[in-house]
């Protein structure tokens, strides 16, 4: 037999004593209960617990009979072995642990949805959407081939990427290592370490104002950087307005 | 379907034959919806992702938050397919370029003029390629929004500003390759501002440059980074964002 352990089995001890004080009280005088006494018992006890009587019954007999090897000759001479139940069963229902007490089992189940067709469905309409747009723009649009590369001539005004156009509207204003090195470097530092820096536990947008309010901030002054690089910047890199002096800009 | 004489049909009995056999077996798992066929049914719905090669970027189930393209507005798959859109235009270029100051702007010339789709492909690659920058950038923005940088995922937040700029340095690289008035200054303007670097400014041009002007080698460099190392280094930190995406629980979310 498996070992059972401490606690389950002193719990189980304490059970069986209570349940054989409750039916004791019932019965005071009725010390050996024997087969003829359990219809009586079935009608006085069916008020005081969940255990049927008659298991209870059974239990107290089989725990007033004497062990077997400290008894060698036991009074019912013809009975099967004292611990077997009726059937022949010798199983006994210790206690009963509810699920949740000890499997790692979560209470709420996550809604979940299978990914195909839920997720791959709107993954490949939009791969779609993007290649439909990229092959009509394409049709449509060409990609800048100017004259050769010629180190003779240079185009003014002489713009860099778009996307390093913020950086380029900093070069009027800041020394070269400020503007193009030291700011861009210490922002993409930062950014890096946003998550290590916002020790903010919450996602919900109404405790990170000042979170949110920062990085809106940022985005917009550098879009409005590359704005006013791409679009109102002319000849010299002098400041213009588009719609007089016309567009200096090439993706 | 059974004909009078018993047998089955060719074509079915073909198709049997080619699903039975070792080579057929061999290519799709146990499992696979190709060897025993799709019906519509919550385990075969499984099986479409867990025996396919899928399986290396989506778990068969996902939060049911997590398909609402209003959250997600599909900014980094989008980035992800923008990258294999300009790997599969980008091979198709490689074939009529050489990276070299006397042939570039010819070969360009004629890819646009001479060639099969030469001018819709290349015109595609410069899209895709600006689309990319901007959708990179829209990702991150969106993510942190959300604050999705947060624990768990906050090293995730760290390889994803590396892809940032492994994106900016593949624009940037390719911007030269045409080698036409634009790519030219655009870059002129660009390594000038690097050889401000602090300390080491006029060693970080040199190197980029490969010489003291931009050239021919410079070009040879451009083209090698544009083409070999800097996508091969993305697409390893790919691959470590899209694992940590699914090892740190999924997306974030929902607020």
């Amino acid at each position: 037999m498996t070992e059972i352990p401490e606690h389950l089995r002193k719990r189980a001890e304490e059970a069986r004593q209570k349940a054989a004080a409750a039916s004791g009280a019932d019965k005071p005088a009725d010390a050996a209960p024997s087969e003829t006494t359990a219809p009586d018992a079935e009608s006085g006890g069916s008020t005081e617990g969940r255990i049927p009587v008659h298991l209870l019954d059974r239990s107290k007999a089989v725990a007033n009979q004497p062990a077997p090897d400290a008894d060698p000759a036991p009074a019912g001479g013809g009975t099967p072995a004292p611990s077997s139940g009726p059937d022949g069963h010798n199983q006994r229902l210790l206690t009963v642990v509810k699920s949740g007490s000890i499997q790692d089992a979560k209470s709420v189940p996550q809604d979940k949805v299978h990914v195909w067709p839920h997720l791959l469905v709107a993954e490949f309409l939009a791969a779609l959407a993007v290649t439909l747009f990229l092959l009509a723009f394409s049709i449509f649009v060409n990609a800048p081939l100017l004259d050769l590369a010629n180190f003779n001539q240079t185009p003014n005004p002489s713009k860099a990427p778009w996307y390093f156009l913020g950086l380029q509207e900093m070069l009027t204003m800041f020394h070269p290592m400020v503007a193009g090195v030291t700011i861009p470097g210490i922002g993409l530092i930062l950014l890096a370490m946003a998550p290590y820096i916002d020790k903010n536990p919450s996602k919900a947008p109404e405790d990170r104002k000042f979170a949110i309010s920062l990085m809106t901030v940022h985005l917009m002054f550098w879009a409005v950087l590359v704005m006013i690089g791409s679009f109102f910047r002319g000849p010299g890199f002098n400041f213009i307005f588009p719609w007089t002096s016309g567009l200096f800009f090439e993706l | 379907m059974v004909d009078s004489n018993g047998s089955k049909p060719t074509g079915q009995a073909l198709a049997e034959r080619v699903q039975g056999s070792q080579t057929w077996g061999s290519i799709f798992r146990p499992g696979s919806i190709f060897r025993k066929g799709y019906s519509d049914s919550p385990r075969n719905r499984s099986y479409v992702i867990m025996n396919s090669v899928l399986y290396h970027l989506h778990p068969v189930k996902v939060k049911r938050h997590a398909v609402k393209v209003s959250y997600t507005l599909c900014l980094g798959g989008l980035s992800f397919f923008l990258f294999i859109h300009l790997t599969v235009t980008g091979i198709f270029l490689m074939f009529f370029y050489r990276p070299t100051a006397a042939q570039a702007w010819n070969d360009i010339l004629t890819l646009q003029t001479s060639v099969g789709f030469g001018l819709l492909v290349r015109n595609m690659h410069r899209w895709a390629a600006h689309l990319m920058v901007l959708s990179v950038f829209l990702h991150m923005a969106r993510v942190f929004y959300h604050g999705a940088y947060k624990p768990p995922r906050e090293f995730n937040w760290v390889v994803g500003v590396m892809l940032l700029q492994l994106t900016l340095l593949l624009s940037f690289t390719g911007y030269l390759l045409p080698w036409d008035q634009l790519a030219l200054w655009a870059v002129t303007v660009g390594t000038n501002m690097m050889g401000f670097t602090p300390v080491f400014g006029p060693q970080v041009r040199f190197v980029l440059l490969g010489g003291v002007e931009i050239g021919t080698d410079t070009l040879l460099r451009w083209y090698v980074l544009h083409v070999l190392m800097l996508p091969f280094v993305t697409v390893i930190f790919m691959a470590i964002h899209f694992w940590r995406v699914r090892k740190d629980g999924g997306i974030s979310g929902p607020l």
